[in-house]
C-alpha cells in the first residue's frame, strides 16, 4: 500500500511538472499527420489557419507586438481603412487576434468587444478568387512588418479543408514571392518497411529533414 | 502503536478519580488520500500534450513567364498523382492524361515505389496535382508520401481543365461522388 501510494505520486509530481497548459485556441484545427520530425517554430509567426469549412484566419505571433502594429498599419493604409487607434490596439493587444473578415468588414470586425467576437460567425479571407485574394495583402504587410529578421510563415490547416482554399493561400505567398514555408502537422513515425524507415535505419538519424 | 483495550470488564482501575485516559489510535486512513491522487493523476495525463506539433517544410518554385525557363522533364520520368474526392487518387506515368488509372491512398506507395524502381533516378519526377474535390490532408499526406517513400523531386502543380475532365470522367464512370 506505501510503496504504491508513494509511486502514485511520483506520478502525480511528474504529470504536474510536465503538464503546459495550453492557452485556449480561439480555433479547433485538426492538423493533417506527417513523418516531419522538425518542430514548429513559436517565434516570429505568421500564421495563416484553415478551418474545416476553408475559411482562412491571419495571425501573427503574441511575441511580436511590434510587428503586428506594423502588420495593421500597413493595411490600413494600403487599403484605405480608417481604422481608429483604439481598433488598432484592440488587434495588437488581442493575445488571439485570428482575422477572418475581408476588409470591408475589417472596421467593424475590430470595434467588436473580445467577448462578442468569440461567438461570432466570420467569413474568413477571401482566397480562392484570384482576381480578390485579400490574403495577399495581409502576407504583403507582414512581409514588410518582419524585413530584417527571419519571418515564420506557417500554414496550419484542418483535415477537412478543401484544396482550393490552400491553392488560395499558396497563391498569396508566390506573389509575395514567399516561397518557403511550413505546413504545421502532428508527428507521426515512418511506416514500418518504406524507404524513409531504411534510410533513417540506415543513417541512423530519427529526422526526415533533408 | 498501542491497542486500544475495549474488553468490557477486568481492567485496573488507577486510583480513586483518576479517569483512564482513552488512548486514540494515530493510524489514519490513507484511501481517500490515495483516492484523490489517482484522481489527479488521470487528469493530468489527459490534459497533458506530450507531442509538439511539428512543421513539414515547403518549397515552392518561381513561377517563370517563358516556357524554356522552366525544368525540363522527360516523358518517360514524370508520374502524375491526383489526389480526389473520396480519397482516391488517380494517376497517370508520363504525359498523356488520357491513360488515367485509378487507386486508393493505400495502393499509392507500392505504385509510386514500382515507378521509382523503374525510373532513372535522376529524371524520377512526381507531379502531385490535387484536384478541386480533394482535401487539404488529401493534399499533405500526398507530400508526407513523397518523404516516405524517399523521393527527391516532386512538385506541387494546379490540375488543369483536361486532366480535371479525365478525373472527373472516372469519378462518374465509378459512381465516386
Amino acid at each position: 500500500m506505501t510503496a504504491m501510494c508513494d509511486v502514485a505520486f511520483l506520478l502525480l509530481s511528474f504529470f504536474i511538472l510536465a503538464t503546459k497548459f495550453k492557452p485556449p485556441e480561439a480555433l479547433t484545427v485538426a492538423t493533417p499527420n506527417s513523418v516531419s520530425s522538425k518542430v514548429a517554430p513559436d517565434k516570429n509567426v505568421v500564421l495563416i489557419t484553415m478551418d474545416k469549412d476553408g475559411k482562412v484566419y491571419f495571425s501573427v505571433s503574441d511575441g511580436n507586438p511590434s510587428e503586428k502594429r506594423d502588420v495593421i498599419d500597413a493595411v490600413n493604409t494600403a487599403k484605405n481603412l480608417g481604422l481608429t487607434d483604439a481598433e488598432k490596439k484592440n488587434f495588437v493587444n488581442n493575445p488571439s487576434a485570428y482575422i477572418g473578415v475581408p476588409f470591408s468588414q475589417l472596421k467593424s470586425y475590430l470595434d467588436k468587444a473580445p467577448e462578442d467576437v468569440k461567438n461570432l460567425v466570420v467569413a474568413g479571407i477571401p482566397v480562392t478568387d484570384t482576381l480578390n485574394n485579400e490574403l495577399i495583402d495581409w502576407v504583403h504587410a507582414a512581409v514588410g512588418a518582419f524585413q530584417g529578421s527571419k519571418m515564420n510563415l506557417l500554414v496550419k490547416g484542418d483535415n477537412a479543408a478543401k484544396y482550393p482554399a490552400f491553392d488560395g493561400v499558396v497563391y498569396a505567398f508566390k506573389k509575395n514571392d514567399q516561397l518557403k514555408f511550413q505546413l504545421v502537422t502532428n508527428p507521426v513515425g515512418a511506416p514500418p518497411g518504406s524507404e524513409l524507415d531504411k534510410v533513417q535505419a540506415a543513417t541512423g538519424s530519427k529526422s526526415s529533414e533533408q | 502503536m498501542a491497542e486500544m483495550d475495549t474488553s468490557g470488564g477486568g481492567h485496573k482501575k488507577k486510583g480513586p478519580g483518576v479517569k483512564k485516559s482513552k488512548k486514540q489510535s494515530t493510524r489514519v486512513d490513507l484511501t481517500p488520500m490515495v483516492d484523490l491522487g489517482f484522481l489527479l493523476i488521470t487528469f493530468f495525463i489527459f490534459t497533458t500534450t506530450m507531442s509538439q506539433p511539428t512543421a513539414m517544410k515547403l518549397n515552392l518554385p518561381k513561377d517563370v513567364e517563358k516556357p524554356e525557363d522552366q525544368n525540363k522533364l522527360k516523358e518517360s520520368a514524370a508520374f502524375t498523382v491526383m489526389p480526389s474526392r473520396a480519397n482516391m487518387v488517380y494517376y497517370y506515368e508520363g504525359l498523356d492524361p488520357s491513360k488515367l488509372q485509378q487507386s486508393t491512398f493505400k495502393q499509392i506507395r507500392d505504385i509510386i515505389l514500382d515507378k521509382k524502381r523503374r525510373t532513372d533516378p535522376k529524371d524520377f519526377m512526381v507531379i502531385i496535382k490535387p484536384t478541386k474535390d480533394a482535401t487539404y490532408k488529401n493534399a499533405v499526406d500526398m507530400l508526407d508520401e513523397m518523404k516516405i517513400d524517399d523521393v527527391k523531386r516532386y512538385a506541387l502543380v494546379n490540375i488543369s481543365p483536361d486532366e480535371y475532365k479525365f478525373v472527373e470522367a472516372t469519378e462518374t464512370a465509378n459512381g465516386v461522388k
